[in-house]
């Protein structure tokens, strides 16, 4: 019947239209404990951010100066936009005499990465992750193109 | 004549020492008994026309703050936070930098029609101000046909809107004033089958005699079902004769820039900004005088404890709250929904708001007949 259908399509249209307003004004209500906006500059010292903010890429290094990066390039391989370069080297293991490859410079654009985290997905050992700081500005652009090894860092033993 | 008393509401009991609209009274008789009749009036007008531009200003500051506060909450911002405590001196900044900005006509433009266009809707938003009731007793010009006045000169305002758009020989500017001019057009109408309801239940077209109706129950109680549904597209009708999102099409920043006012700037751009602002306080006055009883305290019955509890609120109060009330509901509106197509508008209008308030009407009339409101 037609008139049943109207009558449905009306009592259907007013029902979603109350659900969004539902959401908003429950919003409205509740938006002094809610609210996702920082107040900035005020509060940098205390600044608290989401787990899963993407600031830049870093590689943590523990207190033996050691990170877990074997220079794979799996994740030179995963950046859409060449933002990752590495220069590997042969270690020549103490113990056995073998050669064994690892990275000697790990170059990261920070001007040319888009936080698509697909370098972070990528990597085999969990050696590089995104980091929360987001301060980034500098007045040579030349300072954005980082090393991410530290210097005398070597590979953490096992990490194969 | 401006600020004539008016017969008092036989029903309402106590009476202040200082209301509005004792102050209104002792103004106009010092002004008739001080100069001849000729002159208080022309004082009386003058003292009217400065405090209509008074409450324009301060609408229009304390509307924008609120659009800006209500949207921040609504989508869990902050919102304004600067200019004084929580930014509440944000929109007097924002008018003085629009002040000292330059009123610039472009070359290519209607220079007359251009710099007329937004005076035109200005001077529309201050004449629907005039049967407004804004309190007991204070009410500039109580015409008999109030009702039928207000809905007659805003729809005269889709003119301004139309000659800035044409004057400002812009295509983008054009558009939006064409689909402005369709969308007032077209939901005139079921505003006024919704005002009808109202008009048919009291059976007056004159403001202070709709309010006065309402003394035992607002008409949104007393006249159940109709009245509900009237409301309802009462609220519809005028978010989209207000050019108010989701109805913006007139505007719609995404597509034509700014619509009809893409070609304005300082000043000329503030009176459009502050038209669309006094309109919406308008259409909510109205809506609140027909529907939630005007300056009428919330009464239930006759004569009863709860009422006379209520009527220690002072009438222009209960007037400002209901309007407000009104404005943050249509606020509410545009911070949810999303923008229509101009045939969605279009549907919506001719489709679903028109038959059903025509049908409204008649149910209402039967009711008005029958007697079956309280």
């Amino acid at each position: 019947m037609f008139l049943i259908d109207y009558i449905k399509d009306v009592a259907g249209g007013v029902k979603s239209l109350l659900t969004g307003m539902r959401i908003t004004g429950g919003y409205a209500l509740r938006h002094h404990k809610e609210k996702l906006t920082q107040q900035y500059p005020d509060n940098r010292d205390t600044l608290v951010l989401p787990e899963r903010f993407r600031g830049e890429v870093i590689m943590p290094h523990d207190e033996n100066n050691e990170h877990a990066c074997t220079g794979c390039t799996a994740c030179e391989l995963a950046c859409p936009n060449g933002t990752i370069k590495i220069i590997t080297k042969f270690d020549v293991d103490e113990a056995t005499g073998k050669k064994k490859k690892a990275i000697d410079t790990f170059i990261y654009h920070l001007e040319l990465c888009t936080m698509c985290n697909l370098c972070i997905e990528a990597c085999p050992t969990n050696a590089i992750k995104m980091g929360q700081g987001f301060e980034h500005s500098v007045y040579d652009r030349s300072k954005l193109i980082k090393t991410l090894n530290e210097p005398g860092s070597k590979i953490r033993e096992g990490v194969e | 004549m401006p600020g004539l008393p008016l017969p008092s509401g036989e029903g309402t009991r106590v009476r202040f020492m200082i209301s509005l609209e004792s102050i209104a009274n002792s103004i106009h008789e010092w002004l008739y008994s001080t100069f001849n009749e000729t002159v208080a009036m022309l004082l009386e007008f003058t003292i009217i026309g400065v405090c209509i531009i008074g409450l324009f200003a301060m609408l229009g500051l304390v509307l924008i703050m609120m659009e800006r506060k209500v949207s921040s909450w609504m989508q869990l911002r902050l919102g304004p936070n600067r200019v004084g405590p929580w930014g509440m001196f944000q929109t007097v900044a924002d008018t003085l930098k629009l002040i000292v900005k330059e009123g610039m006509t472009p070359n290519g433009v209607d220079k007359l029609l251009f710099n007329l266009a937004p005076f035109i809707v200005m001077i529309i938003a201050m004449v629907i101000m005039a049967p407004l009731m804004f309190a007991k007793g204070l009410q500039i010009w109580d015409v008999n046909i109030g009702v039928l006045f207000i809905t007659a000169v805003s729809s005269v305002s889709v003119i301004g809107i139309l000659m800035a758009g044409w004057a400002s020989n812009n295509k983008y500017s054009l558009l939006g004033a064409m689909r402005s001019g369709a969308q007032i057009v077209s939901y005139e109408l079921s505003a006024g089958f919704a005002i009808l309801v109202i008009v048919i239940l009291t059976g007056s077209l004159k403001v202070s005699d709709i309010v006065l109706s309402q003394e035992n129950g607002w008409w949104l109680f007393k006249g159940h079902i109709p009245v509900l549904i009237a409301f309802v597209i009462f609220m519809i009708a005028v978010t989209a004769e207000t050019n108010r999102a989701p109805f913006d099409l007139a505007e719609a920043e995404s597509e034509l820039t700014a619509g009809f006012h893409t070609e304005y700037s300082g000043m000329k751009f503030a009176l459009f900004f502050l038209a669309e602002y006094v309109n919406i306080f308008v259409v909510c006055a109205l809506g609140a005088t027909l529907f939630l009883g005007g300056w009428m305290p919330l009464h239930f019955g006759t004569d009863t404890e709860f009422n006379r509890i209520m009527d220690y609120i002072p009438s222009s109060v209960w007037f400002m709250g209901k309007t407000f009330f009104l404005i943050f509901v249509i606020m509410w509106f545009r911070w949810t929904f999303p923008r229509l197509r101009i045939d969605q508008l279009l549907n919506l209008e001719w489709k679903y708001l028109l038959p059903i308030g025509m049908f409204n009407l008649l149910l209402a009339t039967l009711i008005a007949i029958m007697g079956w409101y309280l």
